[in-house]
């Protein structure tokens, strides 16, 4: 650059003296507008709560924590927030935080479990259906439309209510439900890039269904998918916080935030009349954070692997 | 009635086709876009198809290559490649075939490459699973290839994406993985069509020096007779779904028969003209292929038309050796006087 217009209009050299005004905008120009892509910090910081979340669930066993679903009978009944118990105790003198820590589980097998199983059944035929067209593609497209006419909460309420509560048919039931709405999105976002001139060249290569499939189209959805994903598993969370709440979900003792916010919900003004807000407040900001941190992450990838800006 | 390009008449043509058809089902009925044409390709020659846009230049080179989509077409006659029946062939006959013994070069190098891989990775999958290359010599390969089709820096392409290369670069990525596998056949689809006339020029005698260099066959699809006269053996012209004319290039430049060819050829500005020439267009448009009319397909834009070539199709003849035409009063002196003289 030989010369910079300055706001004013004028023409002014580099050199000149008069750039040592001007140099502070194009800095900060230049910090507006980085020329590489960047995550951020925030990004950074929602990813270090969700794998925090998960690595507490994960290794609850090895924490120094009371067991979740027996009291502590030397404790106080309700007892709030303090040394002994950091988050409070409960009506049944269970320690809120071992609770809350333990309850993470559910949430996150029940989420992610339910997402990816609904990727599997909703985005691998997805994908196929996209590719081959004809009369499949119909029939799943139909069927997706069919499966999604359905009000899915009372259907997986009518389904656990006759089937069971536990963890893995929670999972399995709403991941079936999950899986044609990932078969819409993902069979929309094949479809654009499988009618491309890369994919024909690709066939005239010489190349297969299979490795279309894999190597030219997935790579070309994977953002889709990734941020997609994410907001299902968002979406499954509360999803099971609702049924939950029902008490539909896995059942007491063991603690899930939904069913520790329902439990609380009823206790939530003591016998002397003061507010036990400790029994609703941790597991649902708990939950809250952590869709807040999902949505968060799923937006920055996709802004992340968004490739408009390079398209020519 | 199929001429073979001039050669040695001993050489067995590398690629035959008879009386292909092609049509595509619509909901308004049949659509012939491609009509019994033949032609024969010997190798290491050049074919040339002219025509403009519609006429079936495009369909008739998938069609040769087999990529036409099978539900919703119908394709009949016979296309061989070194005396093997290769139309309608399954998918996994046809892809033995594929990039080791015919490539193709496709039309818009904007969309033609994968925009998440790298160059790189997008030339060495072909070695890699066609040649069971190791991963080193595949790279080795590819880069020499980007070499060859005059890449600056190919170490730093291999790793660049679609999206960082310009379009005649892109195309120069393309011929290089249509090239990877050494076809014997190759099929260029306008491949100049998106770019500019500087790099057009470029990039086709990249394609004539590499092609010679490997004694490779070529079918060049254009819409521009320019760039065909210089760089064909044989030209076909192509009209609605027909062959109009065919003849070897310097047959074709030196007589040439068809009103249509004509018509192309003065469609184009000369640098020869006075600067303020008009440039004269082909009047009206091409028939509907749904409704072709019963004669002659160019007879109402024709000027030389007489109420025989609208009654009555004229059939594709050989009038001259190598060269045939399908026109009722060819661009003979004595016509184009009884033309003036309507």
């Amino acid at each position: 650059m030989s010369s910079v217009t300055a706001g004013t209009g004028r023409l002014v050299h580099p050199t000149n003296e008069a750039f040592a005004d001007i140099r502070g905008e194009i800095e900060a120009e230049a910090a507006a507008h980085p020329t590489k892509k960047r995550l951020g910090v925030f990004f950074w910081i929602c990813v270090s709560f969700i794998v925090l979340v998960a690595a507490l669930a994960t290794f609850a066993n090895l924490l120094p924590l009371p067991n979740p679903d027996l009291g502590n009978y030397n404790s106080v009944q309700n007892g709030g927030p303090g040394w002994g118990h950091l988050l409070g105790t409960d009506d049944l003198y269970r320690d809120i935080l071992s609770r809350l820590i333990y309850g993470a589980r559910v949430s996150l097998v029940v989420g992610f479990g339910g997402a990816l199983l609904g990727l599997i059944l909703g985005g691998i035929p997805a994908m196929i259906s996209a590719y081959r067209r004809g009369r499949v593609d119909t029939a799943l497209n139909t069927g997706s439309y069919v499966l999604l006419a359905f009000p899915a909460i009372v259907a997986v309420i009518a389904i656990v209510s006759f089937w069971g509560h536990s963890m893995f048919k929670i999972t399995l039931i709403i991941g079936v439900f999950g899986a044609p709405l990932i078969f819409r999105i993902v069979r929309a976002s094949t479809l654009s890039y499988a009618t491309r001139d890369f994919v024909l060249a690709a066939k005239a290569l010489g190349a297969s269904d299979t490795r279309i499939l894999v190597r030219e189209l997935l790579p070309n959805i994977m953002p889709t998918i990734v941020s997609f994903g994410l907001i299902v598993v968002a979406t499954i969370i509360v999803l099971e916080g609702s049924l939950a709440f029902l008490g539909l979900s896995v059942q007491p003792p063991t603690p899930s935030w939904g069913n520790m916010l329902n439990e609380g919900s009823s206790l939530l003004t003591g016998a002397k009349g003061q507010t036990n807000f400790w029994l609703v407040i941790f597991p649902a900001s708990a939950m809250f954070l952590l869709l807040f941190c999902l949505n968060v992450v799923a937006d920055k990838l996709r802004t992340y692997f968004d490739v408009t800006e390079i398209k020519l | 009635m199929s001429t073979t390009v001039a050669g040695d008449g001993a050489a067995p043509p590398l690629l035959e086709v008879e009386g292909l058809n092609v049509s595509f089902a619509t909901s308004r009925g049949p659509l012939h876009a491609v009509q019994d044409v033949s032609l024969s390709l010997a190798q290491g020659k050049t074919l040339g198809i002219v025509g403009e846009s519609g006429s079936g230049k495009t369909v008739l080179s998938r069609a040769i290559m087999g990529l036409l989509p099978r539900a919703s077409s119908t394709q009949t006659g016979s296309v061989r490649y070194h005396g093997q029946e290769i139309l309608n062939a399954p998918n996994d006959e046809l892809r033995k075939l594929w990039s080791t013994h015919i490539a193709m070069v496709f039309q818009d190098p904007m969309t033609s490459l994968n925009p998440v891989q790298r160059i790189g990775h997008q030339i060495s999958e072909p070695l890699k699973v066609h040649l069971k290359l190791p991963r080193g010599e595949a790279k080795e390969t590819a880069l020499s290839l980007l070499m060859q089709v005059g890449i600056p820096s190919p170490v730093e392409r291999y790793e660049n994406y679609p999206a960082q290369l310009s379009g005649g670069m892109r195309q120069r990525v393309m011929i290089a993985i249509a090239l990877a596998c050494a076809p014997r056949l190759l099929l260029a689809d306008e491949p100049t069509t998106g770019l500019d006339v500087t790099v057009q020029a470029q990039i086709l005698d990249l394609l004539g020096k590499l092609q010679h260099d490997r004694d490779m066959a070529m079918i060049l699809v254009t819409h521009d007779l320019g760039v065909v006269a210089t760089r064909t053996d044989e030209i076909i012209v192509m009209y609605a779904g027909n062959v109009v004319e065919r003849a070897p290039t310097k047959v074709l430049f030196k007589s040439m028969a068809m009103p249509y060819t004509e018509a192309l050829l003065n469609s184009m500005p000369r640098i020869a003209n006075p600067s303020h020439t008009r440039l004269s267009a082909i009047e009206g448009r091409p028939p509907d292929l749904l409704h072709a009319p019963a004669g002659c397909p160019f007879a109402p834009r024709c000027p030389y038309a007489q109420e025989k070539c609208t009654l009555e199709k004229p059939p594709l003849v050989e009038q001259a050796p190598g060269h045939s035409y399908a026109c009722w009063y060819p661009l003979t002196a004595e016509n184009r006087a009884a033309a003036v003289g309507v």
